[in-house]
């Protein structure tokens, strides 16, 4: 397996320029490290520029201010030491679950045999087995979810993006999936940047919770919230209840300023 | 099977209602030689082998025309969709291009490329690449960039996605604007034979036409009306199965 890695952002801005319209700065001077193998959750209020700030880690989109350094080398376009999972899963709708996982590993010039073992062994993982075979047109959203998750983790990346993955789900599935990424990430700890909007999700799930200010974006705090997340009862936890508190009351400010900039 | 025969029912009655016209002698037998003596006159051109001589030629040149329209529309529809400076030097030059009537075009083809088959070619191409690259490049343009964004954190090169996600993304749409130019290539051959040429279907009807032989006249349309048909209903075939990743939910 691959050393998780280390990320770097350093003063990092970004101008979000519409098609039409005037534009607008999305990030302000954003500086944060993130550590191997940890988990840290981008939580703000929508339009903050928590997706653009993944975006750029992951060398979608051009870093024009400032820098981001991954084990110490600039970011110059996406590559496969970063991995990213999406909302809307942004799964190949004309290959099935296995076509999809074997992509990465075509790509990364994997011989046949080791991939289709790595395949299956990663559409298992994620509880896919029986559904291999299966276009993603027939498959519920949690489980196109979970067939995208096992199709970026079969690559090996260094460091896994993932924007709002869970927000499309209904709210059981939601809850099955964040134990089950939990699950997988304690196995294996990667390097994990997770946007999100979920202040139980973000306190649940990560080491660190950086809040993030309405637009333009900036890191407001970092707050720590690594704790033992093994408790069956773990939202009920005295620990998980009062960081859940003090970060829905540092983020709730900023959820109110972005309305008020939304209706006016 | 039964249900196909069910749904062709009225194509019979239809047959029935012009063999009786002619026969009773409702409509002039000139303007509508009874069916029977259509499909007599179509048993002796398939013996002595004009039709299919003449289909040979009709043929080639749609498999022509149509062919490079599909590979050449195909590139430029992607390209527009994805090179800024292809879609800027492209665009207009489509835009205006598209309501020309492609049949105007038949005597310019024909004082370039001559009387043969090279003229209905060129033809054919012209006018099928209209809605072929126009169906690329829609489908092309609503590629979904997170699918691309996927692809390239996995390895992939901005060439390797073109061919990988852009190109069955763009299927949908690439295979209807195909669909439009096979029709569009039978009437455009038909039409360009009609007016200029020495073998094919259209020359075949032009001149059983001015020699009299209405009823075999009638048999080549026919003929021409029915692998019009049967081509439309095999693409549609070739289209289930390539997009059969759509329909199994």
């Amino acid at each position: 397996m691959q050393k998780p890695a280390h990320i770097f952002i350093d003063h990092v801005s970004h101008m979000y320029r519409p098609p039409r319209g005037r534009e607008v700065l999305a990030l302000d001077a954003v500086s944060l490290e993130v550590r191997q193998s940890e988990f840290i959750a981008l939580l703000g209020p929508s339009g903050c520029g928590k997706s653009t700030l993944l975006y750029l880690i992951g060398g979608f989109l051009p870093v024009e201010k400032g820098e981001i350094r991954v084990d110490g080398k600039p970011v110059a376009g996406p590559g496969p030491d970063r991995g990213i999972v999406f909302q809307h899963f942004a799964l190949f709708p004309w290959k099935t679950v296995r076509g999809n996982v074997l992509y990465g590993l075509e790509r990364q010039g994997m011989a046949k045999a080791e991939r289709e073992t790595r395949a299956m062994e990663y559409i298992e993982l994620v509880g896919l087995h029986g559904f291999e075979d299966s276009y993603p047109s027939q498959l519920s959203g949690g489980m196109k979810q979970r067939a995208a998750i096992a199709r970026t983790l079969a690559f090996d990346p260094k460091i896994l993006l993932m924007d709002e993955p869970f927000g499309a789900l209904d709210a059981q599935t939601r809850g099955l999936m964040q134990m089950e990424l939990l699950r997988i990430w304690q196995r294996a700890p990667k390097t994990v940047i997770f946007v999100t909007h979920d202040v139980q999700e973000a306190v649940l799930l990560s080491d660190r919770v950086a809040v993030m200010t309405a637009r333009p974006g900036r890191i407001k705090t970092i707050v720590d919230t690594k704790f033992d997340k093994n408790d069956p009862d773990i939202f009920k936890n005295k620990t998980f209840v009062e960081k859940v508190d003090e970060v829905w009351n540092l983020v709730k400010d900023e959820a109110i300023k972005a309305q008020g900039k939304r209706s006016a | 099977m039964t249900k196909t025969l069910i749904r062709y029912l009225p194509l019979l009655l239809l047959a029935l209602v012009w063999e009786m016209a002619a026969r009773f002698e409702w409509v002039s037998t000139t303007a509508l030689p009874p069916l029977s003596d259509v499909v007599r006159a179509w048993i002796e051109l398939m013996l002595d082998g004009e039709l299919l001589r003449n289909s040979a030629s009709s043929l080639y040149r749609i498999a022509g025309g149509l062919g490079l329209a599909i590979v050449v529309g195909t590139i430029l529809g992607i390209g527009m969709a994805w090179w800024k400076p292809v879609n800027v030097l492209l665009a207009p030059i489509v835009e205006v291009f598209y309501p020309v009537p492609k049949s105007a075009l038949i005597p310019v083809t024909v004082i370039w490329l001559g009387f043969g088959d090279g003229s209905k070619i060129l033809l054919i191409f012209l006018g099928c690449m209209v809605p072929v690259t126009i169906g690329a490049f829609n489908g092309a343009r609503a590629s979904e960039q997170v699918m691309v964004w996927s692809a390239r954190s996995m390895g992939a090169s901005k060439l390797r996605v073109l061919w990988d996600v852009v190109m069955p993304g763009a299927m949908p749409e690439l295979l209807n604007g195909i669909r439009t130019a096979l029709a569009l290539s039978f009437i455009l051959l038909v039409s360009s034979e009609l007016i200029v040429a020495q073998k094919g279907f259209g020359y075949l009807i032009g001149s059983l036409g001015a020699g009299g032989s209405y009823d075999a006249m009638y048999a080549v349309v026919l003929t021409v009306a029915f692998l019009g048909f049967a081509a439309d209903r095999a693409y549609l075939e070739i289209v289930r199965r390539t997009l059969a990743w759509r329909s199994v939910a």
